[in-house]
């Protein structure tokens, strides 16, 4: 076992009767990194950050967090680690100091030491205003930032975060993507999970992409985006009657299927690399007779590489639309 | 050693948690005084004048212990309540998480309830002095040896009702599960009138009941009449009850996740 790694993962296993929840996860989480666990719903994201803290036993599998192995050792492991879970894990008819001080306490963290921490985390996450007032008024975004700042009270090594913007308005998602970039520069580890793909690409170094219970992709959001090949196009036509002469006109350029959205007139596909390809695809389109309204090329999203690899887009997954 | 020490100090901070609302909660605070006090005040003047107890020239001196005796074991309704609601809510999660005993949870539960009970207590023994007019009889040793009894009693329920507030899926399935047994357990039972009145099937059932064994022992000391086997007896059943339910509670909780 090396001991750069703060988590590390090897054929973890949950079972659930006779659901296989996480089947055989691997993971290597490299000390001060951020890594981003991604995947839908019931991908078993959450699953695995359980067994990690010790909150369920995997059924197969070994894991380390910051060198412990967590079903020998799961006091040790809950000493260095950190959790916030995806509902605010704070108790509601407490101010958000007494919040912090009991948790202060529970890490049998010295009384004045769990108090000027508490103060110092209660600053840095902006509620200081809103120290003695009751959590039960808070906001979503302040209960979520007091959620994170009570995991941090005892500066553990591992944190992690499971969903930690579900449910937050657009404002409140972004001040927490800044808080979370800040936790990178104290040297925490930290492994979040989350079902938006942007949030993983702004936030992560690297994605371990989870599906059905395993580890379906791994790597940086680049090289995600590189497994799945070049550029996208998008072509909007005039005439959704002009379609198959369009789609005539397309295919030298397609590196891969040609989707097409429901108005008919609007094609997205891979394309061959190279120089000057918006252009060249417009002035065959004008050559078949066809009247073109838009065409952009752009860099594959993380949304293209889950369509890819399981052949299904995330967003699906998470409005609950059956595939 | 230092585990048990920690255990202790852990218990006491979860116990805190719950208890620092109280005095925050004004309306709860209101209502959970006027209960007891209602209790205390119907059945003595409602029941009163109606019913006669051989042995008590004072129908009062006998209904009293009994309430007390009731309302306390009502107030261990609310550990399986609290219990569940803390299940359905996220913190359960962070405590399992945290370094910290994890018999803490139960204990500092049943603890904080122990004391509401205690605050309950001297709020009906209030209202039975004036303007009821109720008496100790015996000596103040017994009359503390019999609060003891049933607030040892109270607190064994509580973790009965731990039990069932992690097992009902809900918090409105504790709050019904939890009093539901209350009222055949405080009623069939020797706290409002003398089981030999009952249906001849019936009373023996009141005489078996620990209730009506617990009720006895604080009944005959607030009294100063002979305790006999009763306060032995029921300190047996309190501590049995805290010993198999406390170690099936605890055992419950921790089942799902690494020792």
């Amino acid at each position: 076992m090396s001991s750069d790694l703060a988590i590390d993962a090897r054929g973890l296993v949950k079972r659930f009767g006779d659901t296989v929840a996480v089947d055989g996860v691997d993971l290597a989480v490299p000390r001060g990194a951020i890594y981003g666990l991604l995947g839908p719903n019931g991908a078993g994201k959450t699953t695995t950050v359980r067994m990690l803290t010790t909150l369920l036993r995997p059924d197969g599998g070994q894991a380390f967090v910051d060198g412990i192995d967590v079903a020998a050792d799961p006091h040790g492991v809950r000493t260095r680690i950190g959790l916030t879970g995806q509902y605010a894990a704070v108790e509601e008819r407490l101010t958000g100091r007494e919040n912090m001080e009991f948790v202060a306490r529970l890490f049998h963290m010295p009384k004045s030491e769990g108090r000027a921490r508490s103060v110092e985390l209660l600053e840095r996450f902006d509620l200081v205003d809103a120290a003695d007032r009751v959590v039960k008024g808070y906001s979503g975004g302040m209960r979520r930032r007091l959620d994170i700042a009570m995991s941090l009270i005892a500066r553990p090594s591992v944190l992690f975060l499971d969903e930690p913007t579900t449910g937050l308005d657009p404002r409140s998602r972004l001040a927490m993507w800044g808080l979370i970039e800040e936790l990178e520069h104290d040297g925490t580890t930290v492994l979040l999970t989350t079902q938006y793909l942007d949030e993983a690409d702004r936030l992560a170094q690297r994605i371990v992409v989870i599906d059905h219970g395993t580890v379906i992709a791994n790597g940086t959001a680049d090289e995600l985006k590189d497994q799945i090949g070049g550029d996208r196009m998008t072509v909007q036509i005039r005439h959704p009657e002009s379609r198959p002469l369009a789609l005539e006109a397309l295919a030298p350029f397609c590196a891969g299927e040609v989707d097409v959205d429901l108005d008919g007139r609007t094609f997205h596909f891979p394309i061959r690399s190279g120089d000057r390809v918006v252009p060249n695809v417009i002035r065959a389109l004008d050559d078949a007779g066809v009247d073109v309204l838009d065409a952009e090329v752009r860099r594959p999203t993380l949304d293209d590489v889950f369509l890819t690899l399981t052949g299904r887009s995330a967003a699906d997954e998470h409005e609950g639309v059956a595939s | 050693m230092n585990r048990v020490v920690w255990a202790l100090r852990d218990s006491w901070t979860e116990a805190m948690r719950h208890l620092r609302i109280i005095p925050r909660n004004i309306e709860l605070l209101i209502f959970a005084t006027i209960q007891p006090i209602m209790f205390v005040v119907l059945f003595v003047y409602v029941f009163g004048g109606s019913i006669d107890v051989p042995g008590f020239a004072n129908y009062d001196q006998f209904l009293i212990p009994g309430i007390f005796s009731q309302s306390l074991v009502f107030g261990s309704a609310f550990t399986g309540i609290g219990i569940a609601e803390d299940l359905s809510k996220g913190l359960v999660d962070r405590l399992r998480s945290l370094p910290m005993a994890r018999s803490a949870v139960l204990i500092g539960r049943t603890v904080s309830d122990l004391v509401r009970n205690i605050i309950t207590f001297f709020v009906m023994l209030v209202v039975s002095f004036w303007p009821i007019g109720f008496r100790f009889e015996g000596s103040l040793v017994e009359a503390v040896l019999a609060t003891m009894l049933l607030l040892l009693f109270s607190y064994a329920l509580s973790w009965v009702q731990a039990l069932m507030g992690l097992s009902v899926g809900s918090v409105e399935a504790a709050n019904s599960a939890g009093f539901i047994w209350m009222f055949p357990l405080t009623f069939v039972s020797s706290a409002f009138v003398d089981p030999a009145t009952m249906p001849g099937w019936l009373e023996p059932v009141a005489d078996a009941n620990p209730f009506t064994v617990v009720t006895n022992a604080a009944r005959a000391l607030y009294n100063g009449n002979p305790v006999g086997n009763d306060a032995l007896v029921s300190v047996l059943w309190s501590v049995g009850i805290i010993a198999v339910f406390a170690s099936l509670s605890i055992r419950k909780f921790n089942r799902s996740t690494v020792a």
